[in-house]
């Protein structure tokens, strides 16, 4: 029943569906008809439902290896686990714009649910908004990447998967990482729809903000998925390559942290409002540019158009619709929209907008360094490739400066503030910096490592202490300050957790930059000695897997004597793609990963060599725990009673409230 | 606080963190910027023993030699894009994909007696090149990828630029099968 045409079908349905809800809605809103207006959350909602169908369909063949399709035919096999049979489906360029669909359908019928307060012609036109952009990848899938076409003959086996991408990790980061791309949708058709209404206030600020947290707390553990899944399943013992994907995940990542943070502003102090709308359009643009750009390969190689010319104009003509549509848009409205008032430098909303200006020269930093080196092969044919250094060089001391008012900013008042009282009470964290620098300049070394150390202790001390001081722990009987602590609204816990998690990452980050490794080629037997450990090689056996065979090596790892863990690093032949693959074996006490990779084997069969390649990778884990903790700060920011209740009222309108999704 | 010294300072602030961005990306764009090199070019003019390159080429076919100093295993390859070839020494284990006779890109530095690797990529499949080792290929004439896979390595220096384009290799010589596609 479940039938690739029948899955074709919806997806043309969804199409029409995307379409008249990218049309109608605007009609109805512009004319003041509300019926029209009402026909928005019905055809969100038909989209949806059209869009399931057909992502069931791809995953019924997928699953039930129609090979007769010939997008499962290239990307499945046999023999594939279902997991990976099931989570192929995305790991493909022509279902992962499936996926992508399939998110903002669900954008817009979360738009249609949760927004039933807000005023009818704002919801009918951010829906409307969604509607356009769907309709625009819809037909892209449709008329270039179709997951449905058929294949004859129908092979009778597939081609099956990159072994690599066999891989729990993976399989689950691609939905996280596009709900995180495709949730700035929603921000990005709020600010349309401001654009067209002419008018941004703070009950704006307020509706819109709930939504970028949401789609910021995805990508953060989106970003966090992939630099693990590099972590441990490359084997490379890094965790970031500053490659053109990831810093196509972390531009919008910035933006969209500028973003949750503007919108405060805009909400508190009516301020900063084309400026948030600016913000708002450029985080849904680099995520669109990101992940269609880079994804598709046109970043890394203009040959990439060669292959396939018609995706890749309709790709940057979709692009360039929707971006330069909404700049211009931008330029002919924002005029129009009142401007809010300046404030004090030394303030609450001083210190957003410091955050901002940073944040946005850190995203700057970024893209230039990712642009360059197509820029300087198209235009002047020099192939040059920007790397570690570079960004290592640009931007730790602009992040230095946003570590160090991360602290204060939390703590300062609106309208106007003295730094003086600040200063007074962050005083212990200011002494735990200090006692953290001098305890690293002892462990570490490198100027930057031990100053962000310190900076890590900083932000996590000072973030502490905004709680303690307002809840005045210890001034008061304790029951007077967990009395207060109820009191206080989640969002100010929601933003002390996630700044300290930027700590923990920070402090994960500086510690890495100390990480050991050594490399070498031995006998069954040997011991070797790194980061006061003891790393015994006992072992090599051959083992069949389900697809592959492997060589496993048995390491046991000692320290002062007592044996700390036995590690089973190992190295898999697939026979049907011909490929290897490495299998790190990791063992982490949550202070350190112990990381051993199995190389080649060398030597004769009668006595054979081993290379191998261990790694001790000090507060590993904290990188990603750190990301973990920024999102659960957004997730309870997100619960706060003001987000769903607290009246965003607008002047002379019926009582609005929005749900937070 | 009159209005105009606020605005005064929302303007110091924006100009002093760009200035600051476009300053540290400059001055690393005058350091920190990695240029690819082919082997012909690194033949022609060694680049300065301090400066990181990328050198890019095939694995010249029964080049590879591996040897141990103490423990550490050390791998010696020559590199080539059919008109010079290049020596590189890395320190290491070499990755899952790297093959004899296919496209490698070594990150390191040129010294006296060859180039030291400081890192190996053989990038996603064996199918896979280096858009920069194509480039290289296709100027020095070797290959042309519209008529079918890159020919084997090993007979690049007695091949023609005719033979490039009909996809053949050299009759003399050894012929190796082209790798499956997958």
């Amino acid at each position: 029943m479940l039938s690739p045409e029948l899955g074709h079908y919806a997806l043309a349905l969804a199409c029409i569906l995307a379409a008249a809800q990218g049309i109608l809605p605007l009609i109805g809103a512009q004319r003041r008809d509300r019926r029209v207006m009402m026909l928005a959350p019905g055809l969100a909602v038909g989209q949806l439902l059209a869009l399931l169908t057909a992502f069931l369909c791809l995953v019924y063949a997928a699953v039930t290896d129609d090979f007769s399709v010939q997008n499962i035919a290239a990307n499945s096999a046999v023999s594939k686990p279902l997991l990976y049979k099931i989570t192929g489906v995305w790991g493909n360029h022509e279902g992962s714009i499936l996926l992508w669909a399939l998110i903002l359908g669900i954008c817009g019928a979360a738009v249609a649910a949760f927004g039933r307060n807000l005023p009818s012609a704002l919801r009918a036109r951010v829906i409307a908004v969604l509607g356009a952009v769907a309709a625009g990848f819809e037909l892209f899938c449709l008329t270039t990447s179709d997951p449905f076409a058929r294949v004859w003959p129908a092979p009778m086996d597939g081609q099956g998967m990159n072994p690599l991408l066999q891989d729990p990790g993976l399989a689950f980061h691609p939905p996280i990482l596009y709900t995180g791309y495709v949730g700035f949708a929603v921000p990005f058709a709020f600010a349309i729809a401001a654009l067209i209404e002419g008018r941004v206030d703070a009950a704006w600020g307020r509706w819109v903000r709930p939504w970028a947290v949401a789609a910021w707390c995805f990508l953060t553990c989106g970003i966090a998925l992939g630099s693990w899944w590099s972590y441990y399943v490359l084997g490379w013992g890094g965790y970031w390559f500053w490659d053109p994907v990831e810093n196509a995940s972390l531009i919008p990542w910035l933006t969209g942290t500028a973003l949750i943070h503007s919108a405060i502003v805009v909400e508190k102090r009516e301020s900063l409002k084309i400026w948030t709308v600016l913000l708002a359009i450029a985080t849904f643009s680099f995520s669109l540019s990101g992940t269609f750009l880079v994804r598709s390969g046109i970043l890394n190689s203009v040959h990439a158009f060669a292959n396939d010319p018609a995706r890749g104009i309709f790709i940057l003509g979709l692009l360039a619709v929707v971006i330069g549509g909404s700049l211009a848009l931008f330029a002919y409205r924002a005029p129009t929209l009142t401007a809010g008032g300046l404030f004090a430098p030394i303030s609450r909303e001083g210190a957003l907008v410091l955050n901002n200006i940073l944040l946005c020269s850190l995203c700057a930093v970024v893209l230039t360094g990712t642009m360059y080196p197509p820029f300087m092969s198209l235009l002047f044919d020099r192939t040059i490739s920007v790397g570690k250094p570079f960004f290592d060089a640009t931007t730790i001391p602009l992040a230095i400066p946003l570590f160090i008012f991360m602290g204060f900013g939390p703590m300062l008042p609106w309208k106007r503030a003295q730094l003086w009282p600040v200063l007074q009470r962050l005083w212990i964290a200011a002494i735990l910096a200090a006692v953290a620098f001098a305890v690293a300049t002892f462990g570490m070394s490198g100027i930057l490592p031990i100053l962000c150390s310190a900076l890590a202790v900083w932000v996590i001390a000072a973030s502490v202490l905004d709680i303690t001081e307002r809840v005045r722990l210890f001034r008061m009987p304790l029951s007077g300050s967990l009395q207060r602590a109820r009191m206080l609204p989640r969002s100010i816990f929601g933003t002390a957790i996630a700044h300290a998690g930027v700590g923990v990452t920070i402090l994960g980050l500086a510690a890495m930059s100390q990480a050991q490794h050594k490399i070498v080629e031995v006998p069954v037997g040997t011991t070797e000695h790194l980061a006061g450990y003891d790393w015994t090689l006992t072992n090599v056996t051959q083992e069949p897997g389900p697809n592959y065979s492997a060589m496993v090596a048995t390491l046991e790892v000692r320290h002062n004597g007592k044996i700390v863990t036995i590690m089973h690093p190992s190295k898999r032949s697939f026979n049907s793609q011909n490929q290897t693959t490495t299998e790190v074996s990791i063992h982490t006490n949550l202070l350190a990963d112990l990381y051993g990779v199995l190389g080649d084997k060398h030597g004769t069969d009668a006595a054979p060599t081993y290379v191998l390649r261990l790694h001790y990778n000090p507060l590993a884990p904290w990188m990603w725990l750190g990301a973990l903790i920024m999102a659960i700060g957004g997730v309870l920011s997100l619960s706060d009673r003001r987000m769903r209740v607290g009246a965003p009222r607008r002047a002379k309108s019926s009582p609005n409230t929005v749900t937070a999704a | 606080m009159t209005r105009k010294t606020r605005r005064l300072w929302l303007v110091i602030a924006c100009v002093a963190c760009l200035g600051a961005a476009a300053a540290l990306m400059l001055k690393a764009f005058s350091s920190d910027i990695v240029f690819f090199v082919t082997p012909s070019q690194v033949a022609a003019s060694a680049p300065p023993a301090d400066r990181t390159v990328r050198l890019g080429g095939m694995v010249v076919a029964g080049s590879v030699k591996r040897e141990k100093q103490g423990e550490t295993p050390i791998a010696r390859f020559d590199v080539t894009d059919g008109q010079a070839a290049v020596t590189v020494r890395y320190e290491g284990i070499l990755p899952d994909l790297f093959r004899e006779g296919q496209s490698v890109v070594a990150v390191g530095t040129m010294h006296k007696d060859g180039f030291v690797a400081s890192e190996v990529l053989a990038k996603h499949d064996e199918t896979y090149m280096p858009k920069e080792v194509a480039e290289a290929l296709k100027k020095s004439g070797k290959w042309d990828p519209r008529f079918g896979p890159p020919p084997s390595a090993a007979s690049w220096n007695s091949m023609t630029v005719q033979d490039a384009k009909k996809g053949l290799p050299a009759a003399d010589a050894p012929a190796t099968p082209a790798p499956a596609g997958n």
